[in-house]
């Protein structure tokens, strides 16, 4: 069994207004996963990781970063922990090397011009090296923010909604960039509204909303155990309605009639299926083509916040 | 060098990142102290000094080097301090800091000590470019130097204390604007608090800078408003006072963490 890296227990945070951001939440994250956390704006993904990260003070709980309380010792907890924040917080009057050097230095490490050479390589930035960061694209200032939070060589990298606003190609790049930071054994947690995301890169995924986790589970497993698969016939006489007797499948019409929607469970023994296709020749429903499809994330997600809404 | 517990390379990150952004600014940071020290002693101590007797025997130019060094020393270190903390809070980049492995202690040594850094050369400038207008003396060296640094420091941190506490520009050039400049020049800048007539007299060591003042300037000429002992302990009482602020701020996040 994987030994965790990062563990919350009971952690709350209520600000001094009375809202009450996150409720007592538990939490373990394995060494070298890639943990999505998924949730709609305001559901509390950025003050669980600030927290986590030492920027927001919790109301309750405790939060342990590699065996370190990140309270009591967290010197050492801090120095495990890389942050990419969603916002483009960064000097803008400083160069891409002085600013990286100085995120390197603030987190206890000699500057190792090797290590930082090498990370702004990989993030495409040392042709840049010298210029200041307002000379940036949008793009090349979320890389800097990347190259900063992996300049003291962190073993827990949080990246706040990564890919935010950014196009197609660097969110490409950024998800390659996660991959080669898992083989080196960096653990990963990202939060995203972005389902794809999470559904591209993720191990292990949790649904947050209204500060509340409902559920933390293997990415697959989830995907198994909540995923709804559909078979669509493409018939071959549109119909006006769904014929009498087939209450006992749930069906819809879609494309004006030409298409016959069945949604299953696959994790039954029984999906239903066979006993369909002899009703619908029973009935002389013919149909052209057949095609099956899994729900996506995104489904599963918008089912669980709008079912425990 | 490394010392147990301590952020070593953290605080020299910090210090190096304040120190650069003078020196990228260099032009700015000391042509101000000179031209302004200049204009000091031609309209002070050329125009208006030549018709004043001398104050507790020294000439009226030479008088108000120490105070002119003070009026800078005071109004740089608070607002290099300020700035330094409160840039980072206005960019958002502030989130690093809090985020780093880094001590309350070690960030008001990195911040504070650039700051108090700017003052000490800004306050050497200036005394080199009094050389060049009046005969400058001074008898008592060190506690010059005490006092220069110790002045540098305290203000810086009271500036520290101003960047953490302003949310906005106005906020921030509002105190100095509207207390350090006041405290100055009725501190005993350009006169001995002796030639104010009662109540102005004892209403002006009620005046903090007054003890500043009168300190630095016995370290020139022997001879201060207020005894040496008490400006030194005022000194350091303000000091030891901004220092429990920062550590209050620190250990509550006051301004800093939600």
């Amino acid at each position: 069994m994987t030994e965790p890296i990062l563990t919350l227990s009971g952690v709350s945070k209520t600000y001094k207004g009375g809202f009450t951001a996150l409720h007592g939440v538990d939490l373990s994250i394995n060494k070298g996963e890639i943990f999505a956390l998924l949730g709609p704006n305001g559901a509390g993904k950025t003050t669980l990781i600030s927290i986590v990260c030492g920027i927001v003070t919790p109301s309750t709980g405790t939060i342990r970063v590699g065996g370190h309380d990140a309270l009591a010792d967290y010197k050492a907890a801090r120095s495990l922990i890389g942050l990419v924040p969603q916002e483009l917080s960064v000097d803008m009057f400083e160069t891409v090397l002085a600013t990286v050097t100085f995120s390197r230095r603030l987190f206890g490490r000699s500057g190792h011009n090797a290590y930082i050479e090498q990370v702004l390589r990989d993030l495409s930035l040392w042709d840049k090296r010298d210029n200041k960061i307002m000379e940036l694209s949008g793009g090349m200032k979320r890389r800097v923010l990347i190259a900063k939070a992996l300049a003291h060589e962190p073993e827990i990298l949080f990246l706040d909604e990564p890919t935010a606003g950014v196009d197609v190609a660097l969110r490409r790049d950024m998800w390659k960039l996660v991959h080669s930071l898992r083989e080196r054994g960096t653990t990963i947690i990202l939060t995203t509204h972005y389902i794809e995301e999470a559904e591209e890169m993720a191990d292990r995924v949790g649904v947050i909303n209204k500060g509340r986790l409902l559920l933390v589970d293997d990415k697959t497993a989830l995907m198994q155990k909540l995923g709804k698969r559909e078979l669509d016939l493409t018939l071959v006489d549109a119909l006006d309605a769904v014929p009498a007797g087939f209450e006992q499948w749930q069906l819809s019409l879609e494309n004006d009639g030409r298409t016959l929607r069945y949604v299953f469970d696959a994790t039954q023994e029984d999906t239903g299926i066979p006993s369909l296709l002899r009703a619908l020749g029973d009935r002389h429903i013919a149909f052209k083509d057949l095609e099956t499809s899994k729900s996506s994330l995104e489904d599963i997600f918008v089912d669980l916040v709008e079912e425990r809404a | 060098m490394t010392v147990p517990g301590m952020n070593l390379h953290g605080i020299w990150a910090i210090y190096r990142f304040e120190m650069a952004r003078s020196l990228r600014t260099l032009w700015q940071s000391l042509i101000g102290p000179v031209l302004t020290t200049s204009l000091y002693f031609i309209v002070f101590g050329g125009a208006i000094g030549s018709r004043m007797q001398n104050v507790d025997g020294v000439s009226y130019g030479s008088f108000i080097v120490p105070g002119l060094i003070m009026l800078s020393l005071l109004t740089q270190s608070v607002g290099n301090a300020s700035i330094g903390i409160y840039f980072p809070k206005f960019t958002g980049t502030i989130f690093e800091l809090l985020s780093a492995p880094i001590s309350t202690i070690e960030l008001v040594i990195g911040y504070v000590g650039a700051a108090a850094t700017k003052s000490v050369v800004i306050g050497a400038i200036i005394l080199a470019t009094s050389a060049f207008f009046v005969p400058v003396v001074v008898e008592h060296p060190l506690a010059m130097i005490a006092f220069l640094l110790l002045t540098s420091v305290a203000f810086s941190l009271f500036g520290f204390i101003l960047g953490i506490w302003a949310n906005s520009f106005e906020q921030l050039n509002f105190v100095p604007l509207l207390l350090i400049t006041p405290l100055t020049f009725l501190g005993g800048s350009f006169y001995s608090i002796d030639m104010l007539p009662q109540p102005w007299r004892t209403v002006s060591l009620f005046n903090p800078v007054v003890y500043l003042v009168s300190g630095f300037r016995w370290s020139f000429f022997g001879r201060g408003d207020v005894d040496i002992a008490l400006s030194l302990g005022v000194t350091l009482g303000f000091l030891v006072a901004c220092l429990a602020v920062i550590a209050w701020i620190f250990k509550s996040g006051w301004r800093l963490k939600s």
